[in-house]
């Protein structure tokens, strides 16, 4: 541990100190057990002599609990009023300190096999991150993980003293939206499933015709494409099944999950970026999906990929009242229409290309199917950029970029405008940012 | 941009041009006489100057282009940002208020060492914030770094 080099750890060793969940070692070596033990059956099938198979077992099992074990030993963690502190590693050890202050976001994550004996993972989300999260606690037990969460986002929000019997019971969510699981899984339907069926079913069409005898062969080399469309529906359907977004003392907290589910809290302030989309087929139903983004927040991680969605599907009405909510105040109406040169360079959305600017946020919507509406929060700029191409100049366009730190969303993209309105757009927002930071 | 702080665009420095156009020289028009002088060996005079001709006309083209990109590259220190333009073909103005820089990088090649020149890029919490300044001798590299980094630090607000 860190003891050598911090001489004051050692003082108060124990002082605090905690570790995870005694079944994390099964947990965590039950996915490698499953793998050894689906290896070794394939052996067993091959009818490999019997003898050295148990060796083999005899070896890995014990070791990989004894492994296991030692490194949950290993790992331990405490709050301190500042900071979160982690220490982990059997032969490299690796001492962390999460200052509290920087975390964007805090998620419990529950793994089917983990809720199944009702153990949580927390993950702290802090700015400027590698693809993987800060000070991934695997595994706590559920309550043991929502009470660390709370006292978390409270020290960093500063609205408490780190004395934990001295916090108030916590606040029940106040629930806003719940996405019921019809719309969810039709508008699923209606986006890259319905239209890889739709290819299929021409391909097939036009097979037919050319030719009945390759009506097969053409079936076996394109029903990848209604695999892999159906396999992205389910995994969506699965993955924001039961959506809820809640207003909680610490943020905004959404829930969603069928088998994983997954608990995030965005704390006042964090969103970079958000955007409204509405695919084609969605707008006779009038639905918008809607997605943040929060500095930091990791890409992936193996199983449990970050959706970012605020709402996966909700009637137009809702999502605007929900993201002027997250916001903070009202969004300005995407008035100013790009001139009419820009039809020229961007003929199927010229006129789609709006934007709107008030105290608090750039509004732009863009889009040819999909109608996009992007929103970046004046306070969030981190730089404004103009772009002018060959053809762009001719024409006499030029692009405005409003850079936020999301890792997903771009932020704000004005492209088109006439060259004088970006420059003279480009000061506006770059005055009113500078207003919006203090 | 208005009219009385069109003067206090910085540009990179000529050494910066004239490295462009030594590695021009170096690396095109070099090898292309040497082409020519084996295509009028081989071939015969006149398809040599032809290639002569073709040759001259590239180089002149890339030295065309070479002078106009480093034409193009300027950078202004305003009262709360730094503006920096560049790009030829497509036209780039990065705006980058002094309280957003996470960290400043000065960077030299090799080549770039040996005429005492230094690159200086700005880094925010954005990816795509894109402002570097390229061509400065060293001195007016590190002066732009320590008051970058000093601004930065008296203006410093959070994500």
């Amino acid at each position: 541990m860190t003891t050598l080099l911090d001489p004051g750890a050692r003082l108060d060793a124990e002082g605090g100190w905690v570790r995870l969940h005694p079944l994390t070692p099964l947990l965590r070596g039950g996915r490698f057990l499953l793998v050894v033990l689906a290896l070794v059956g394939q052996q067993g099938l091959r009818e490999a002599p019997a003898g050295p198979l148990l060796v083999v077992l005899g070896v890995t099992v014990p070791g990989a609990v004894l492994l296991g074990w030692l490194s949950w030993r290993a790992m331990r963690y405490r709050v301190t009023p500042t900071e979160l502190q982690v220490e982990s590693g059997v032969l490299t050890t690796r001492s962390r300190r999460v200052p509290l202050a920087r975390v964007q976001a805090v998620d419990v994550v529950r793994p089917f096999y983990a809720r199944v004996l009702g153990l949580a993972e927390l993950r702290l989300e802090v700015v400027g991150g590698g693809s993987e999260a800060e000070a991934p606690l695997a595994f706590l037990a559920e309550e043991d993980a929502g009470r660390l969460r709370t006292q978390l986002l409270d020290l960093a929000s500063g609205r408490l003293a780190t004395d934990d019997a001295a916090a108030p019971p916590p606040e029940p969510d106040v629930v806003l939206v719940t996405v019921p699981t019809g719309p969810l899984v039709w508008s699923t339907l209606l986006g890259l499933p319905l239209v890889s069926a739709v290819v299929f079913v021409l391909v097939l069409v036009v097979t037919a015709l050319i030719d009945l005898r390759a009506v097969g062969p053409a079936i076996a080399t394109t029903v990848w494409i209604l695999l892999g469309a159906g396999s992205f529906a389910v995994k969506r359907v699965l993955t924001e099944y039961g959506f809820t977004v809640a207003e909680s003392p610490d943020g905004l907290r959404l829930r969603h999950g069928l088998l994983d589910t997954r608990t995030q809290t965005i704390p006042p302030g964090r969103v970079q970026a958000v955007r409204m989309s509405e695919p084609l087929l969605w707008r006779p139903f009038g639905w918008v999906r809607v997605e943040v983004d929060v500095a930091g927040y990791a890409g992936g991680g193996d199983q449990q990929t970050t959706t970012g969605a605020l709402l996966p599907v909700a009637p137009r009405a809702l999502a605007v009242a929900l993201v002027a909510r997250v916001l903070g105040s009202a969004l300005p109406e995407a008035d100013r229409p790009v001139p009419p040169a820009a039809r020229w360079r961007a003929p199927l959305q010229a006129r789609r290309l709006r934007v709107g600017v008030d105290a608090r946020h750039v509004v732009s919507t863009s889009g040819v199917l999909t109608t996009t509406t992007d929103i970046a929060p004046l306070a969030k700029v981190q730089s404004l950029r103009t772009t002018a191409g060959p053809w762009q100049r001719r024409l006499g366009l030029a692009s405005l970029h409003v850079d936020t730190a999301g890792r997903t969303l771009p932020g704000a993209v004005l492209p088109h405008r006439s060259a004088s309105n970006a420059v003279a757009l480009l000061e506006e927002i770059d005055g009113l940012a500078r207003a919006a930071r203090r | 941009m208005d009219e009385e702080a069109e003067e206090r665009w910085r540009r990179p420095d000529p050494a910066l041009l004239q490295l462009r156009i030594g590695l021009v020289v170096l690396l095109v028009a070099v090898p292309g006489l040497l082409t020519v002088a084996a295509v009028a060996l081989l071939v015969g005079g006149a398809q040599g100057l032809a290639a002569l001709l073709a040759g001259g006309v590239v180089t002149g083209l890339l030295l065309v282009a070479v002078r106009r990109r480093y034409d193009a590259w300027g950078y202004l220190e305003r009262g709360d940002d730094l503006v920096v333009r560049r790009g030829v073909l497509v036209r780039r103005t990065s705006v980058v208020p002094y309280g957003r820089m996470q960290y400043v990088d000065v960077t030299a090649g090799p080549l770039a060492r040996r005429f005492g020149l230094a690159t200086v890029t700005l880094h925010t919490a954005a990816a795509a914030t894109d402002a570097v300044v390229p061509g400065l001798l060293a001195a007016e590299a590190h002066r732009l770094r320590d008051r970058l980094a000093a601004l930065g630090e008296a203006r410093q607000a959070g994500v």
